[in-house]
């Protein structure tokens, strides 16, 4: 049904619908709303048998999940931020396994400094984890996308993530058609795990592998995001047949088919890259934009397709990689290989800074002239940065960044004392 | 799907831009961001695209506290925070001296301030040169709050005030969505509230027509 309500709202309410038999989650900001919705209806007793747990961190909150998964039950999990650097060790675990949990990431910045606000340093600091990275535009995306990953970890075996934007989608009203469980019993059938920890015909997982068998047991994680690259449009196509509207895949092209200028993004900056984009096509401008709904696995070939004849191509990006600037940037160059075109990366939206349609304007004006550089910061004040390295190469006890750069922004740091 | 460009065709609307943007002033802990979730299910209810969302701070009672509402005829895509605002709600009048409030504000905007006290007696009448003066107005929502609610929270009263002043959304509606989120007796309550407000503001603009 059609309803105007909060994303976290709208993701809890389908979560639900896809019949979770274990919900484990430790609660961080922006990801708090999913899971206490969840906890709401777990208690309501809307899902039946199934176990909220709570525990003491998000360490402990993805190793009840794996261990949910391994005896054959559907499992979910969320966090954001440092939530996610703390069950690093465990991410690796339930991928290594092949255990297809899903867990909602509510992308946040991560410190220091601290900053609870939304970038995608969180998910990208864990691209090579192994898990699949699905990236929502909008709140309807983030729900069904949810529907989708539960088949798809399902039918590969690997856990997904499901990343949407903290606070400008977890936290946005807007309106959103959340499914009948008929709608999603009839897409995702029960959880039949290829694998199980059953007392009555007993299994280990998680043996110990040497170097004799190590590579070949790392090389079918691989093959498995490979088969969940033709998984993902499959998926999706039966999706939008089942529920009428189109949601995931792996790339989405907007006004592309004669745009010279192409720009390449994850997540909901899409529609406001997309606003920009009609302004400027009145104009006359051929611009138009990429959206990568699929991070890993990274689509090589179909992001080859979308952007191949453009003349130059803008990846706008919501982290940054300290030392060399893009990652997305990375991987696009990647599908590009051996085509002559022009690359730029726009670092943006770092720890909530809006990204405005005013500034992506003056970016994509600039762009179009080549007048960028190969890696560009939206919106960055030069003067403050400046300062700041001035203050360091005078020597001596120059201070903290973060509380100096406040201090020269008229704002005053907590303070202790 | 192209960005709205033309005005709007929904009745009450015409002559508004395609998409009307609202902000909400007020401190931690008067509802600021419930004021503007429910403006989008008012629009909603209309039929028409809307989206709200807070200023993203770590919010804290009694902290200023900024947020935001779109609505319109057509898919709303941009996610930023509202800086041209079409009309300014502002639930607390102490941020007056703290915060730029009218920051933004277009000049044919709808100001609503939450007081007892004129535009004048704010020290505000300069504002009347700078926008259209019948589009601003101050309301004693905070002491409609107490008489109808018994609490000083003057969230759903605004709303109502809202509508009357801009004529955007239907006092219908934003009462539908004010029973819809607190349900009960504190439904009603605040529905009260809200229509009280409708009915101040109405009352105020005849006069200002009248005079």
């Amino acid at each position: 049904m059609l309803r105007q309500l909060e994303g976290s709202a709208a993701v809890a309410e389908t979560v639900a619908l896809c019949r979770p038999e274990v919900v484990c989650a430790y609660p961080i900001s922006p990801q708090t709303h999913i899971v206490e919705g969840l906890s709401d209806l777990v208690r309501a007793g809307r899902l039946g048998s199934c176990e909220y747990v709570t525990v003491e961190s998000e360490f402990a909150a993805l190793s009840v999940c794996i261990g949910a998964s391994a005896t054959g039950a559907r499992a979910y999990t969320a966090t954001a931020s440092q939530g996610l650097l703390y069950m690093a060790e465990a991410l690796f675990n339930a991928s290594g396994l092949g255990l297809p949990i899903v867990m909602t990431v509510a992308n946040r910045a991560i410190g220091a400094p601290i900053n609870i606000w939304n970038d995608h340093s969180d998910a990208m600091s864990q691209r090579d984890c192994g898990w699949i990275q699905l990236y929502a535009e909008d709140n309807q995306e983030a729900a069904d996308l949810h529907v989708q990953a539960f088949r798809l970890a399902e039918r590969v075996s690997l856990p997904v993530m499901v990343c949407m934007d903290g606070f400008v989608l977890t936290h946005a009203y807007e309106r959103v058609d959340v499914p009948t469980a008929e709608q999603v019993d009839a897409f995702l059938p029960p959880f039949e795990p290829r694998q199980v920890l059953d007392p009555a015909d007993p299994v280990t997982i998680g043996a110990m592998v040497g170097p004799e068998a190590f590579a070949e047991v790392r090389y079918l994680a691989h093959a498995k995001q490979m088969q969940a690259l033709d998984a993902i449009p499959e998926i999706a196509a039966e999706f939008e047949l089942a529920f009428g509207r189109p949601s995931g895949g792996l790339v989405r092209g907007y006004r592309t088919e004669d745009a010279e200028t192409i720009v390449v993004a994850l997540g909901s900056v899409l529609g406001t890259i997309e606003d920009t984009v009609d302004e400027l096509r009145e104009q006359g401008v051929k611009i138009g934009a990429l959206a990568i709904k699929s991070f890993r696995p990274f689509p090589l070939e179909e992001v080859r397709a979308a952007l191949g004849a453009a003349r130059r191509v803008v990846v706008l990006e919501k982290a940054l990689a300290v030392g060399i600037g893009g990652i997305v940037s990375a991987n696009v160059r990647m599908a590009l290989s051996g085509i002559d075109l022009h690359g730029y990366t726009v670092i943006a939206g770092l720890g909530g800074r809006p990204v405005t349609r005013k500034s992506l304007r003056a970016l994509f004006e600039r762009a179009v002239e080549d007048r960028l550089e190969p890696l560009n910061f939206l919106d960055l004040d030069r003067e403050r940065v400046e300062s700041e390295l001035e203050r360091m190469a005078a020597g001596g006890r120059s201070g903290p960044h973060a509380e100096n750069i406040l201090r020269d922004s008229g704002i005053v740091a907590s303070r202790s004392h | 799907m192209k960005h709205p460009v033309g005005g709007s065709s929904f009745p009450g609307m015409e002559g508004l831009r395609a998409t009307f943007e609202v902000r909400i002033h007020g401190r931690g802990g008067q509802g600021v961001v419930t004021a503007a979730e429910l403006l989008s299910v008012a629009a909603f209810d209309e039929g028409r695209h809307a989206q709200a969302f807070p200023s993203f701070g770590s919010e804290r009672t009694g902290a200023p506290v900024v947020s935001f509402c779109r609505f319109g005829d057509t898919p709303i895509r941009t996610r930023e925070p509202i800086a041209e605002p079409d009309a300014l709600i502002v639930q607390d009048p102490t941020l007056l001296h703290q915060v730029d409030l009218f920051s933004g504000l277009r000049p044919d905007g709808y100001l609503l301030i939450n007081s007892g006290r004129d535009l004048a007696e704010l020290g505000l009448a300069e504002l009347g040169e700078r926008f259209r003066p019948e589009r601003l107005l101050s309301v004693p929502a905070t002491e409609l709050a107490r008489e109808h609610l018994g609490r000083p929270l003057p969230n759903a009263a605004l709303l109502g005030g809202f509508a009357a002043l801009s004529g955007a959304l239907r006092l219908d509606s934003v009462i539908a969505a004010i029973r819809e989120r607190f349900g009960g007796e504190a439904g009603e309550r605040n529905a009260a509230a809200s229509a009280a407000c409708f009915h101040h503001v109405e009352h105020e603009l005849a006069g200002a027509v009248g005079a």
